[in-house]
């Protein structure tokens, strides 16, 4: 319980933004993430992002997409998931967002889902198709339970959707880079800066930056005016590459170390 | 959301504007033919016995089904917010069609989203969409089918938000979609209002529609609402039945979920992922149905029933033989229900089904399904 908030809190102390990679779970299978989890952490994530994967992912491009259509052939389930991440938390206490949408968690039960994540041992929820207008009942279970509901704005967010955002959001705000889907993209558009300053005006909350950001350099890029980096399809590529459970936790663990040592390199005054 | 707001804003200014209204009617009669007839079905009656059947021949209206209506309607929304590239989904391949028409008659830009498997059952209204000059996006993800294209179409909408109006072509979706589609749609139910009091001087005892997403059933249902002693009967896809799990029943079959950005009954599996739907017919092939109807069937204003291939085929050559008149396979579901309820009804009731579209479309797939090649 508010291990994101403290997190953010060192890492600011220190001049550093956060490192949160995204892992799909299940893909291939829950055993291979388990390792990907950890060579992850080893590679100096500050946070992670467990992926819940969704038949119909609508705010994911092809790579995300096929990553899901892997875990979910292999029988996945949201028991599994917590078991995932219970097995994760024996050796590890990197703070875990759970990323995902909403059907899976409305199926299984608001309250469910979120007294089994806490139970787990899961700090946070991202849920990707919820806008913070629908979200009371599920913050009532997430309040309740201990865990932050993190938001999504973008840069088509005016100033009273950051003022609300701001306002409900727990954790951190996940700023999403780019009117469109996840994937790597090549180039990030020059603007972020000004949009995320603008939103930091706005909140005391830290402000992580989302969606196309695939190498070290846009990494550090990032950590130079944003509070964290996230990178996904960037790592869920590499990963897909890939070939077997070693092969896969040690492309992850070197790519997360690469995207790391850049960032470090960046100190932030604020 | 923000795209959703300010469509909801546009919506709501533009419900109030006479001028929108009156564009909209003029569009509808000049261009899309309506009033569409309705049709009393004097040898269907007859051969079945039992209640006096009228058919709302939305088979009739230019394009060969209700779903100009509703693309009208999203067209000149469009125009007016400034947008200047129309984006949809299509199961069938009508929405699609509808969509691409009226970009031509407007001169906007148009691409249509269709799963890969539609586009292999539907290649007559590809080649449709294609002449009339829209683009035609495959795709690929998922299960091949409608709810990927509108996947797909989402995605598309939420990266171009800015110059693209993404036109949904059923009552499902995130809010106004289903408020829109359903005013839109209105004007089937609010024709045969009038003109069932101008033929049998009273209002009639059952509606029937087909439901898929649920845009032709809510348009006829809607006006008749607060009549309470109008029955409405939806019919879904049962296509191979009900109790084989390959169908598109998703009141009879589903469960309450979130897909697509409404809360509606829902065809999933026990771990919330979406699941795969059959039936013959392309346009009732989605796991969702329109939210609106979900709350009446929950309120007990709308009975549900379904029917199956088989039930639908037979539906197509029963109303061919005995009226002339050749329906799409979505409309015959309505028409193979019709068939086991009016029988059962007196002579003296009156039943108005909802013809949503014409046939041609089908030929090949009904063919294939009586072992016929074309």
């Amino acid at each position: 319980m508010g291990s994101i908030k403290k997190k953010f809190a060192e890492l600011k102390r220190r001049g550093e933004a956060a490192l949160i990679p995204f892992v799909t779970a299940g893909d291939p299978n829950l055993a291979t993430t388990l390792k990907i989890l950890q060579a992850v952490e080893k590679g100096g994530a500050d946070c992670i992002e467990l992926g819940i994967p969704f038949s119909d992912p609508t705010a994911d491009g092809p790579t995300i997409q096929r990553s899901s259509e892997r875990a979910l052939r292999n029988g996945l389930s949201v028991p599994r998931i917590f078991q995932l991440v219970r097995s994760f938390r024996r050796t590890s206490e990197v703070p875990i967002v759970l990323f995902g949408y909403f059907n899976p968690i409305f199926h299984y039960g608001l309250e469910n889902f979120c007294r089994g994540a806490a139970r787990a041992g899961a700090d946070g929820i991202l849920c990707v198709d919820l806008p913070p207008e629908e979200s009371a009942e599920l913050k009532r279970w997430t309040d309740a339970k201990g865990l932050d509901l993190i938001f999504l704005l973008s840069p088509t967010s005016g100033p009273d959707r950051v003022r609300l955002v701001a306002g409900r959001g727990r954790g951190f705000i996940y700023y999403v880079s780019v009117t469109g889907v996840t994937g790597a993209r090549q180039a990030l558009d020059n603007r972020l800066r000004s949009q995320v300053t603008r939103i930091r005006q706005a909140t005391s909350l830290p402000v992580g930056v989302g969606f196309g950001i695939s190498t070290p350099k846009q990494a550090a890029w990032i950590a130079g005016f944003a509070d964290a980096a996230v990178v996904g399809s960037a790592l869920v590529e590499r990963i897909e590459k890939a070939k077997g459970r070693a092969a896969k936790a040690r492309r992850a663990g070197a790519f997360v170390a690469d995207l790391k040592r850049a960032m470090k390199q960046v100190i932030k005054k604020s | 959301m923000p795209a959703l707001t300010e469509l909801d804003r546009a919506y709501t200014q533009a419900r109030r504007d006479p001028r929108f209204r009156k564009e909209f009617q003029l569009s509808l009669r000049q261009y899309a033919g309506r009033a569409t007839p309705l049709y009393f079905a004097e040898r269907l009656t007859e051969k079945l016995g039992g209640a006096k059947i009228y058919l709302k021949r939305e088979d009739l209206c230019h394009t060969g089904a209700h779903k100009i209506n509703n693309t009208l309607g999203q067209i000149l929304l469009a125009l007016r917010m400034g947008k200047k590239r129309i984006i949809a989904e299509t199961g069938a391949g009508q929405h699609g069609v509808a969509t691409a028409t009226v970009a031509a008659r407007f001169g906007l830009e148009c691409e249509i989203f269709m799963g890969k498997e539609d586009v292999a059952r539907q290649s007559l209204n590809v080649f449709r969409m294609k002449l009339l000059g829209a683009k035609v996006r495959v795709v690929e993800a998922g299960s091949q089918t409608l709810k990927d294209a509108m996947n797909e179409a989402l995605r598309d909408w939420v990266t171009y938000v800015r110059n693209t109006y993404y036109l949904i072509g059923s009552v499902a979706g995130p809010h106004p979609y289903p408020m829109m589609v359903r005013d839109f749609q209105s004007v089937i139910g609010e024709e045969a209002r009038k003109q069932i009091l101008r033929l049998e001087g009273r209002l009639p005892d059952h509606l029937v529609a087909c439901v898929g997403g649920g845009s032709n059933s809510i348009g006829l249902f809607y006006p008749f609402v607060r009549d309470s002693k109008v029955k409405m009967l939806g019919v879904e896809a049962a296509g191979r039945g009900l109790r084989t799990g390959r169908h598109a029943a998703s009141i009879l079959g589903g469960e309450i979920g979130v897909l697509h950005g409404s809360k509606s009954y829902v065809l999933q599996d026990e771990r919330g992922q979406i699941r795969e739907t059959h039936s013959i017919a392309a346009g009732l092939d989605y796991p969702g149905v329109g939210p609106e109807l979900s709350y009446l069937r929950d309120r007990g204003r709308v009975e549900f029933a379904s029917a199956t291939d088989r039930e639908a085929i037979e539906a197509i050559k029963f109303l061919a033989e005995v009226e002339g008149i050749i329906p799409a396979l979505e409309s015959a579901h309505a028409i193979a229900a019709v068939m086991r309820l009016a029988p059962r009804l007196g002579k003296h009731q009156i039943v108005i089904v909802g013809l949503s579209g014409r046939g041609d479309k089908d030929m090949t797939t009904v063919g294939d399904y009586l072992g016929v090649t074309l």
